[in-house]
């Protein structure tokens, strides 16, 4: 690992440069036509450094992160599993990337093909009846979904919705979605068994209801088994169900949204298809609806001209010209691109048999992991539950007695070479880990696991301050956090 | 345990109110500190809005927390306190002196009564 | 079984410390009829990594040449080969988001930065580790600025017309279920630029925010100062909307007109992001110091460690969803990490000199294809307004038709205006440092035959 903490604008010697990457300089002349009083007084303060020193600077960086390709990720909700090289490659191939986003049709083909292929495996895998590719992240993913709800009341003159209920335990994003979609949000009960309380559910319920968004297995990391039930009690008041895909790993090839009555799904491809999560991003939400929100779907999709009565099999875009009722553009062009070829390149490697064992395997890995665990000593929050793909064990008696919290154990955790799980989240377990392993790590990767959660249980009896002052072996130890937030620093300055 | 001054009146929501004439100032209570952590920000009405009680009035911030802050009673907010805006650990150190958050001049001072006394507060956070 | 490692005998073994007799047993909780729908019958068998590259190798050929003079928002660009090299190691690419800082420094220094490079391209105080994209930034900046600007009680913002108008429609599909309106402001037919005067209907009235796009969708130059100057004597936010290229050359938002520019946004993609037909891109997005609690997004901060030495934190946590929940300044999670990452490689290769170097052959050469085009019959600028690296041409034909016929010799000669501005023959062309002469050439004798 490296020591490297200089900054780069600290390499920054005047005059220096990576020669090879710039052409040469323009004439003065040739920027004649810009007026002066619009040409910037003084050069930005980049850095001006050579180009080993910039390569060396961002490899050495580098090694100062964990990543799957180096450790155990347990990111529970996030879904690390292994993202396949060869997925990198063939999204990164010339044709694709340089294809101009407003290339026309004509020179577009055969990406075209690729999203109408992509389109229609994510409707067979969820049992929607339409997909749209273009929101570009979970979270605008979760704002088309709202927003196709919103847009359907409207369509029909119903103007009494003005609520999305939510169940407590949810990610913050949702509660976030609803009302960047102008909508009041109400909570609903968890009970004591990771369920929703049906019966406060249904008093929530009434004409003031737009829908429900809800992640299934829930946030809780078991499956909703009154999901039925949640569904007819939300249809019968005339609201909408909202999928979150967050959890979609679990159940994939087993159990399809669209089956279970929901009427609108967003999908997290840098979790269930494995593209790369990259330090936080780019992701892709795709869309998937039921028949009643066809004709809301964002804009732009990959449409095949055989569909629309012609016989040439050419690909064409479908926008608000074809499908004014649709909600828009969400972004500039069409979305991320690059990420949605990575994922159509998993779909087309795992195929149908692939994808039934996705939720299967990542099943067994999730179910095993807390076996393990709880023999070790571990306390599950839903004991008597089957996992999902994840699962939450509390460490609320050992924050009592001994004083060692989850985070303490996060961060001890590093120490042996293992990325923590999420920690406090969901925020009504207290104390908790929510473990998600997925199908791609060994049996003797979680064993590992296993192995260091077991010595550090046995240091928080008999040396507590090696875990609660850990870690000891990362590029930094813990951080003031409150010095962070109190006397922001942002943006260095010499 | 928390402090609780027994001559200062409470909201649910864990704001206390000590009456100077016709003005509330109002802060934060110990416990409400003490749950949140390190307060590394406040942010505050400004002088000379009205508000009704039960109004969100301003927000204490902590590096893993944020909680609204209602106002206890009605009426205008006549001053804030500016100390907190480079040192909100103020509230932290001394949540009923010098970490107070604002004042109102009440519209009706009536509304005092509705409030908890120190005792009825004692209980609702024994029962948290 | 395609990335899934486990042996027959992993999985026995699994399964007896679970205690169960097979895989379906842990499926017991769901119901079984809802199991019946998802024989997923209409997806295709798996095939290897070999077959599936050879099937997308073929597609992207299809797509392969053109010579393209279309912009539009997204710019051909040289990237360094070190960009993507650098930018896809593993450390980057399949790390997530920095929550545990100790185990994340390398990313967070990364965003720390970038952020720093933003502020002083735009010449603003802060920088957050971006957003999806140049459009949805700029809605979540038309948000940002409805809190931001504690004077005004309207939801109301001027958006110039000559803004880009795939920025205009995003963002308005972003914000209008939050009741905002956004109100249009013409521009000058002959100059191709947003005037003063054209505001001037609005003097007194109260908006949140006016939007300012330097250069505007035709490549024109804006008189930046003057109508920042006329929304701050409104009461009004200045939300700058630029191209991070041009900033090498021009006034950065921070110093236009008396006080400069409130927020900033811009699309990312120019600095080492290849067009990829579309993304994924990012957003960058500064603003001053007064205003940096209301921006949306992931900040980093830098701080010390318990040992006091220096290190890179995930910041302000307290305005994110994940705290925030309904109350949130959004509901964005992450950053366009990698994308971010490789900009900032990108930017710290080109340098101040080598950025300005790409942006002067940018403009030197859209002047001189302009120049090249004009000498045709019938071809003229649009507009009068001077350009950085884009021009409107008006033809002596239907600009639909000359585009289609165009793009049959594998030439994408720009993109039509018709359809948005109800220009029928006129087209927007862009040239970068990418393009040589005799790019430019075909070009012109392409669109002279074409013309014939």
């Amino acid at each position: 690992m490296s020591n490297e903490t200089t900054l780069i604008f600290q390499h920054s010697r005047p005059g220096r440069s990576a020669t090879a990457q710039a052409p040469k300089p323009v004439s003065e002349d040739q920027l004649s036509a810009i007026p002066a009083s619009l040409r910037r007084k003084n050069k930005p303060g980049l850095p001006e450094v050579g180009e080993l020193e910039v390569v060396r600077h961002y490899t050495n960086l580098s090694t100062k992160n964990f990543a799957i390709d180096k450790q155990f990720y347990p990111l529970g909700s996030c879904t690390m599993k292994y993202n396949p090289r060869g997925a990198n490659r063939a999204a990164m191939l010339p044709g694709f990337l340089n294809r101009h986003p407003l290339a026309p049709a004509s020179h577009s083909q055969g990406y075209l093909a690729c999203m109408y292929e992509l389109q229609n495996f994510l409707k067979e895998v969820t049992g929607m009846k339409g997909v749209s590719l273009a929101p570009m992240a979970g979270a605008q993913g979760e704002f088309a979904g709202v927003a196709m709800i919103r847009a359907y009341h409207e369509a029909r003159g119903d103007d009494a919705r003005t609520e999305i209920l939510i169940p407590e335990a949810a990610h913050g994003t949702n509660p976030a979605t609803a009302v960047m979609c102008g909508y009041k949000v109400r909570e609903v009960p968890v009970g004591k068994n990771g369920d929703v309380d049906l019966e406060a559910l249904k008093e929530a319920c009434g004409p003031q209801t737009a829908g429900l968004m809800m992640t299934n297995p829930s946030t809780c990391g078991v499956f909703e088994r009154q999901i039925e039930a949640i569904s007819k009690a939300v249809h019968d008041a005339g609201g909408l169900l909202y999928y979150d895909g967050a959890n979609l790993n679990a159940i994939l090839g087993k159990v399809r949204p669209g089956d279970m009555g929901f009427d609108v799904i967003h999908m997290n491809l840098h979790k269930t298809f494995a593209t790369p999560h990259g330090g936080g991003g780019p992701g892709a939400g795709p869309v998937g609806v039921s028949q009643r929100l066809l004709d809301y779907l964002p804009t732009p999709m990959a449409g095949r001209d055989e569909e629309s009565g012609g016989s040439s099999g050419e690909y064409h875009w479908i926008d608000t010209d074809t499908l004014p009722t649709s909600i828009g553009h969400l972004s500039a062009f069409m979305g991320n691109a690059g990420v949605l070829l990575r994922a159509y390149f998993y779909a087309m490697v795992l195929g149908r048999q692939g994808m039934i064992r996705v939720g299967e395997y990542s099943t067994l890995a999730a179910n095993y992991l807390l076996k393990r665990l709880e023999a070790i000593g571990c306390q599950a929050a839903y004991p008597d539950r089957r996992a999902s793909h994840e699962f939450i064990l509390t460490f609320a008696k050992l924050a009592k007695d001994q004083h060692v919290t989850a985070l303490d154990i996060a961060k001890r955790l590093l120490d042996y070479n293992q990325h923590a799980p999420t920690i406090y989240f969901p925020l009504l377990v207290p104390e908790c880990f929510l473990i998600e392993p997925t199908e791609t790590e060994t049996k003797e990767a979680m064993d590992d696991f296993v192995d260091a959660m077991e010595q550090i249980l046995n240091e928080a009896k008999t040396d507590p301050e090696t875990v609660t002052e850990a870690p000891f072996t990362q590029p930094v130890r813990r951080l003031d956090e409150v010095k962070a937030a109190k006397e922001l620093d942002l943006v260095w300055s010499e | 345990m928390s402090e609780i001054p027994a001559e200062l009146r409470y909201r649910d929501s864990h704001e206390w109110v000590r009456v100077e004439d016709d003005v509330a100032v109002v802060g934060i209570t110990d416990h409400a500190q003490d749950s949140m952590g390190d307060l590394v920000f406040v942010e505050m009405p400004e002088v000379g809005v009205v508000f009704a009680a039960g109004d969100e009035a301003g927000v204490v911030e902590s590096v893993k927390a944020a909680s609204d802050i209602y106002a206890p009673v009605s009426g205008e907010v006549v001053a804030i306190n500016e100390a907190l805006e480079d040192e909100p650990e103020l509230v932290n150190n001394e949540p009923y002196a010098g970490g107070w958050l604002f004042k109102i001049k009440m519209a009706d001072s009536g509304e005092l009564k509705e409030m908890l006394t120190a005792d009825q507060y004692q209980e609702q956070i024994d029962s948290e | 079984m395609p990335y899934i490692p486990h042996t027959e005998d992993d999985v026995q073994a699994m399964l007896a410390a679970i205690g169960a007799d097979s895989i379906e047993q842990l499926f017991d909780e769901i119901p079984a009829h809802l199991k019946a729908g998802s024989s997923l019958d209409a997806l295709p068998e798996g095939q290897g990594e070999m077959e599936v590259t050879r099937l997308m190798a073929d597609r992207a050929e299809q797509d392969r040449f053109a010579l393209s003079f279309i912009g539009g928002g997204a710019y051909a660009h040289h990237i360094p080969a070190a960009v993507w090299e650098i930018a896809t190691r593993g450390e980057y690419y399949t790390a997530y988001t920095p929550y545990q800082a100790e185990a994340s420094q390398g990313t967070l220094q990364v965003i720390y930065e970038y952020q720093t490079l933003i502020a002083r391209l735009t010449g603003m105080d802060v920088s957050n580790a971006s957003v999806y994209d140049g459009a949805s930034g700029l809605a979540e900046a038309v948000l940002m600025s409805l809190r931001a600007n504690r004077k005004s009680k309207s939801r109301k913002v001027l958006v110039p017309e000559a803004l880009n108008p795939r920025y205009r429609s995003a963002c308005d599909a972003i914000v209008r279920n939050q009741d905002v309106e956004l109100v249009s402001v013409p521009f000058c037919t002959d100059a191709g630029q947003t005037l003063v005067d054209g505001l001037k209907e609005h003097e007194g009235q109260d908006f949140a925010a006016l939007v300012i796009s330097q250069p505007n969708y035709f490549g024109s130059l804006e008189d930046v100062d003057a109508l920042t100057d006329w929304a701050h004597a409104n009461g009004m936010l200045v939300i700058a909307v630029v191209n991070p290229t041009s900033l090498a050359l021009l006034t950065p938002p921070g110093e236009w007109g008396e006080q400069g520019a409130d927020i900033v946004v811009g699309e990312g993609q120019p600095l080492g992001i290849p067009l990829s037909s579309g993304g994924p891109y990012f957003g960058f997005m500064a603003c001053t110091k007064k205003h940096v609690r209301q921006m949306p997004g992931r900040i980093i901060g830098r701080t010390i460690d318990m040992e006091g030495k220096q290190g890179f934190t995930l910041t302000l946590q307290a305005r994110e969803q994940h705290i925030r929940r309904s109350k949130a300044t959004s509901n964005i999670c992450t950053n366009q990490g990698l994308a971010m990452t490789a900009a900032t490689i990108y930017t710290s290769l080109l340098g101040p000199d080598g950025l300005a170097s790409v942006a002067g052959h940018c403009h030197a050469n859209t002047q001189k294809l302009a120049d090249k085009l004009c000498a045709l019959d019938g071809v003229e600028r649009a507009f009068t307004a001077p350009v950085f690296h884009e021009v409107a041409l008006t033809l002596p034909q239907d600009a639909d038709t000359v585009l289609a016929k165009l793009a049959e010799k594998d030439i994408l000669g720009g993109l039509s205006l018709a359809k948005d501005y109800s220009m029928k023959n006129a087209i927007l062309v862009n040239a970068t440092e990418v393009h040589t002469e005799g790019d430019l050439d075909l070009f012109a004798q392409a669109l002279k035959e074409v013309l014939a």
